[in-house]
């Protein structure tokens, strides 16, 4: 019991941290003298800091210091507890939308998922749609820390490895050594390129209020848009040109990006392994994929395929979720490839979701010893990630990790489908929510949204949205009873 | 020549041995009495128990009077420490230290005057290696030995039975291949020195030396072999220091098996190599040898610690079918019986690698000495200088100088450019001229034959 209490001070001064990002609102709402909203606002910033400021009273005597067991409760608090006081000003705002699907939004926002359960996003008040779009940006900013300091502390399905053990860029020990200074970096890395990103996107075409709604969204893989159509409603090969270059950007490693930065040169780059085989894989399939529909005659010229090929290979592949067409239409190879790719693509430091491409690579080199094992039955053949030797029990705990994923899908599609919802749309929702890319297909596909769910369906999909993101253990150890012994 | 060896290992011992020889004054140290008690046996030299880099024990072993301090301990820091004693408390003239670790060799600098005054670091396995490493790329050859910075290669072949030379006179090589130009130096029959003369007619079983241009190495060999294929496939025996450097150099070209004992050092072998296939087993087990397809490996080499090994693995893989097997083989008794049998080319580490420690030791410019035969013969490259008055080489054509019988010139090496050592040619000053003599007795009067005399000063 001390320990959640422990926890609780630790959520309560988080929430008050949490209840300062309410000031961009804020500030749209001031530039366009949106005053109802302004004062929902400064409501929900209230309550938010209220709230935190009461958990912090109550439980101030509890100062014990964290350990890796609080650390699960922590982060499945933080990504539980922020969402919730999130949808404060939507519900304020918007008439009758429910708590859940309120809470579906802002968790989709926070995981950086990007499905949505709003229609007419066109006529949302620009403060509301700023909010969403920054709930994407600090979900991303949140992952960034979580993937490189603390998941790696709690060496989560083989996550130790990409911290102090050895491949890419990580192993760079001057990195810094402390988790604040680490955090602190690639923070500054993460809101430069935002800002160089607002920067881009107004050149390319959009207003101010889109290309900052954009930016905060491309930033954290998040894929919310300020319009139904999402980027389809531009319609400017420019626009998509420029989210696709800073899409690329935020699926490698941020790390790499850093030290690259920090060194002014590209080694980084070439030193890290996941993110040439991510981005060689992604774009690889974008001109496949144009292929692929210019044959089948979906689209007449292979220049018209490729953009939008590449648009949206690039968008799902990368968990962002923005669409700018329906792809839903397409043969069926297409968006399943594309889903796919969503699975196992993203960087291990980036905000994409899904498997993570370092753990791709090793299963793949896994499976590659054991066919030289029962070749060479003497062989000693160590599995290696650039050059690096990866012991054994990372091995294992990938192998576990992938066990669960793929058990978690397959429990929660199974659970969608007893609701009555069609394969298709069940198991694409499903893969959408756990692999945070958004849209999926058929019910959920890009011309509709989740907004058609029944409020079961929307909370197992939730459910998915959080432990997808979460990568699994740290959500599921908290239902194991060891964890709560002594 | 007084000369201070440190360290009385494999490579220590040899040198010691080959000096010793050519009545040069010998100290060896070390801390292993019984190592130095086996030496003094056999050879004409001072020994010294003690620590090699104790000021007071170098002191002791004579170092105030050395020519040269030769450091090559098992620990590199022993011998870098050891070169920066002698030359800041003792002024010795030269310094030669082994230095294994690439780490090390990365930076050529720390052995600078400032730093730890090496004035030259020699890696036996890496020689061992290069020299390997050479016999796979190319498989037919028995010996393929660099001179001039690689410009010119001395080769040396077995006369077969199914070969374009046995049986014919040397002349008609000049007439079936025109487009390349060689020299043969010499001919070993029934391992007795033969010289080569222009009607000299090659019998099967002959080991010829070739001296010709590095780049037409591949055509000659071609046309005094039946066409073999390629390399592809090696097989090493014992991931020890040269095992591991060898697979090191060879995994990006060919398909690499490497074999060793030690499940450890697979583990350290597995992480360092990339393509290389490591295995653990014993190299002497037909059934681990079998279940890899020894038989269709085009070279196999047997590199443990262990001649006995070497030579049984070598002849299992032999047996099996391996194209060209060489086995590693530190007793020079056991060399003399294996070589020619069947394994193909018994590799002798100390005969090797002593080359590179000969050419400091060589009176006059040397630039290269290749030990040949176990020792008896020797491949020199020296440098002439001076001018037709002071010297006895410079300006004179090869077929006027006083060569002693049974040395020849193979070829000369002027601004980068080969020319082969017919007889017509005129020495310039600066060649490089490379000598070889079947007769190591021969060697004293060639380097003085080169020597520059006193009027040149």
């Amino acid at each position: 019991m001390e320990r959640a209490l422990t926890v609780i001070r630790a959520l309560g001064l988080l929430l008050v941290v949490f209840s300062l990002s309410y000031v961009i609102p804020i500030i749209s709402a001031f530039i366009f003298a949106d005053y109802t909203v302004l004062w929902d606002f400064l409501l929900a910033m209230l309550w938010t800091s209220s709230a935190g400021s009461l958990m912090w009273l109550l439980t101030r005597r509890y100062k014990g210091e964290l350990s890796v067991r609080h650390g699960y409760l922590l982060v499945v608090g933080m990504w539980t507890a922020m969402p919730a006081f999130a949808t404060l000003p939507l519900l304020l705002v918007i008439d009758g939308l429910s708590f859940t699907d309120a809470y579906f939004e802002t968790m989709s926002g926070l995981t950086t998922t990007g499905a949505s359960v709003l229609v007419g996003l066109d006529y949302l008040s620009p403060p509301i749609n700023v909010w969403r779009h920054e709930l994407n940006w600090l979900g991303g900013l949140g992952i960034i820390v979580l993937a490189v300091a603390i998941l790696p502390l709690l060496g989560i399905g083989g996550r130790q490895l990409f911290k102090a053990e050895t491949p890419g860029p990580m192993k760079d020990a001057s990195l810094t050594p402390r988790i604040a200074d680490t955090a602190r970096n690639l923070w500054a890395v993460y809101v430069a390129v935002t800002m160089v990103c607002v920067v881009a996107l107004k050149w390319a075409g959009m207003n101010w209020l889109d290309a900052v709604c954009h930016a905060f969204s491309t930033m954290g893989l998040g894929g919310f848009s300020t319009h139904d159509a999402s980027v389809g409603y531009f319609n400017s090969p420019l626009i998509e040109f420029v989210l696709i270059i800073f899409m690329l950007f935020a699926v490698m490693n941020f790390a790499t990006h850093f030290l690259a930065l920090r060194g002014r040169n590209f080694s980084p780059y070439k030193n890290d392994t996941e993110a040439i085989a991510a981005l060689g894989l992604i774009l690889s399939s974008c001109v496949g994929i144009a292929v692929f529909l210019w044959w089948k005659g979906t689209y007449p010229d292979f220049i018209t395929a490729l953009r939008f090929a590449s648009f949206n290979v690039v968008s799902i592949a990368t968990s962002s979720g923005y669409v700018s067409t329906d792809f839903g239409q397409w043969p069926i190879f297409a968006p399943m490839w594309m889903m796919f790719l969503a699975c196992i693509a993203a960087s291990s430091g980036s905000t994409g979701g899904g498997i993570k491409m370092m753990r791709t690579l090793i299963l793949f080199k896994q499976a590659g010893r054991e066919f030289i094992k029962l070749l060479h039955p003497t062989v000693v053949n160590p599995l290696k990630i650039a050059g690096h030797v990866v012991p054994n029990n990372i091995v294992f705990a990938v192998l576990g990790f992938i066990f669960l994923y793929f058990m978690t899908i397959a429990t929660l599609t199974f659970i969608l489908l007893i609701s009555g919802m069609d394969f298709i749309s069940a198991f694409s929702a499903i893969l959408a929510c756990v692999n945070n890319f958004g849209p999926g297909l058929g019910q959920v596909g890009p011309e509709t949204n989740y907004q058609s769910l029944n409020d079961f369906q929307t909370w197992i999909c939730l459910f998915g949205m959080l432990i997808g993101r979460l990568e699994i253990f740290t959500v599921l150890i908290l239902f194991t009873p060891r964890f709560w012994q002594r | 020549m007084k000369v201070l060896i440190l360290g009385a290992g494999q490579v220590g011992s040899t040198v010691a041995e080959s000096l010793v020889s050519e009545a040069n004054d010998i100290t060896v140290v070390d801390t292993d009495a019984s190592k130095l008690a086996a030496l003094q046996n056999r050879l004409d030299l001072r020994t010294l128990v003690g620590n090699a880099s104790h000021p007071s024990v170098l002191k002791q072993a004579g170092i105030e009077d050395a020519d040269m301090l030769l450091a090559v301990t098992q620990s590199d820091e022993v011998n870098m420490v050891a070169c920066k004693l002698s030359a800041a408390l003792f002024n010795t003239p030269t310094r030669i230290a082994r230095i294994r670790s690439a780490d090390y060799l990365a930076h050529p600098e720390i052995f600078s005057h400032d730093n730890f005054c090496v004035d030259f670091s020699i890696c036996p396995e890496q020689i061992l290696t290069d020299y390997v490493r050479k016999l796979i790329e190319f498989p037919e050859a028995l010996q393929v030995l660099e001179f001039a910075e690689g410009k010119v290669s001395m080769l040396a072949v077995r006369a077969l039975e199914d070969g374009m030379l046995v049986g014919r006179e040397l002349k008609y090589l000049r007439v079936h291949m025109p487009q390349v130009d060689t020299r043969v130096v010499a001919i070993f029959r029934h391992d007795r020195p033969i010289i080569p003369e222009g009607s000299t007619v090659i019998e099967e079983g002959d080991e010829i030396f070739f001296i010709l241009a590095t780049e037409n190495l591949r055509s000659i060999l071609k046309e005094l072999q039946r066409m073999g294929k390629a390399t592809k496939r090696v097989t090493i025996v014992g991931g020890g220091n040269i095992g591991r450097r060898l697979a090191l150099s060879l995994e990006n070209d060919y398909q690499v098996k490497l074999i060793e004992f030690n499940k450890k050092v697979c583990g350290s072998l597995a992480s360092e190599l990339g393509r290389t296939l490591v295995l653990q087993g014993d190299g002497t087990d037909e059934n681990l040898l079998e279940s890899e397809h020894v038989g269709d490996v085009d070279v196999f080499c047997a590199l443990t610690n262990d001649d006995e090994n070497n030579i049984m693995s070598s002849l299992l893989a032999k047996k099996a079918g391996a194209r060209k097997v060489i086995a590693l083989i530190n007793r020079s008794a056991y060399v003399g019986l294996v070589q020619g049998g069947k394994i193909d080319i018994a590799l002798s580490p100390a005969h090797v690698t002593i080359g590179s420690l000969l050419a400091y030791v060589r009176q006059g410019d040397v630039a290269a000495v290749h030990s040949l035969r176990r020792g008896a013969a020797e491949a020199l490259e020296l440098i002439a200088h001076g001018d037709h008055e002071s010297s006895r080489v410079v300006g004179r054509r090869i077929d006027e100088i006083d060569l002693p019988k049974g040395a020849t010139i193979g070829a000369i090496v002027r601004n980068g450019e080969v020319i082969m050592g017919h007889h017509d040619r005129m020495i310039e000053p600066e060649d490089h001229v490379i000598v070889f003599v079947i007769n190591k007795q021969m060697i004293h009067k060639i380097e003085k034959l080169f020597q520059v005399s006193i009027g040149f000063f």
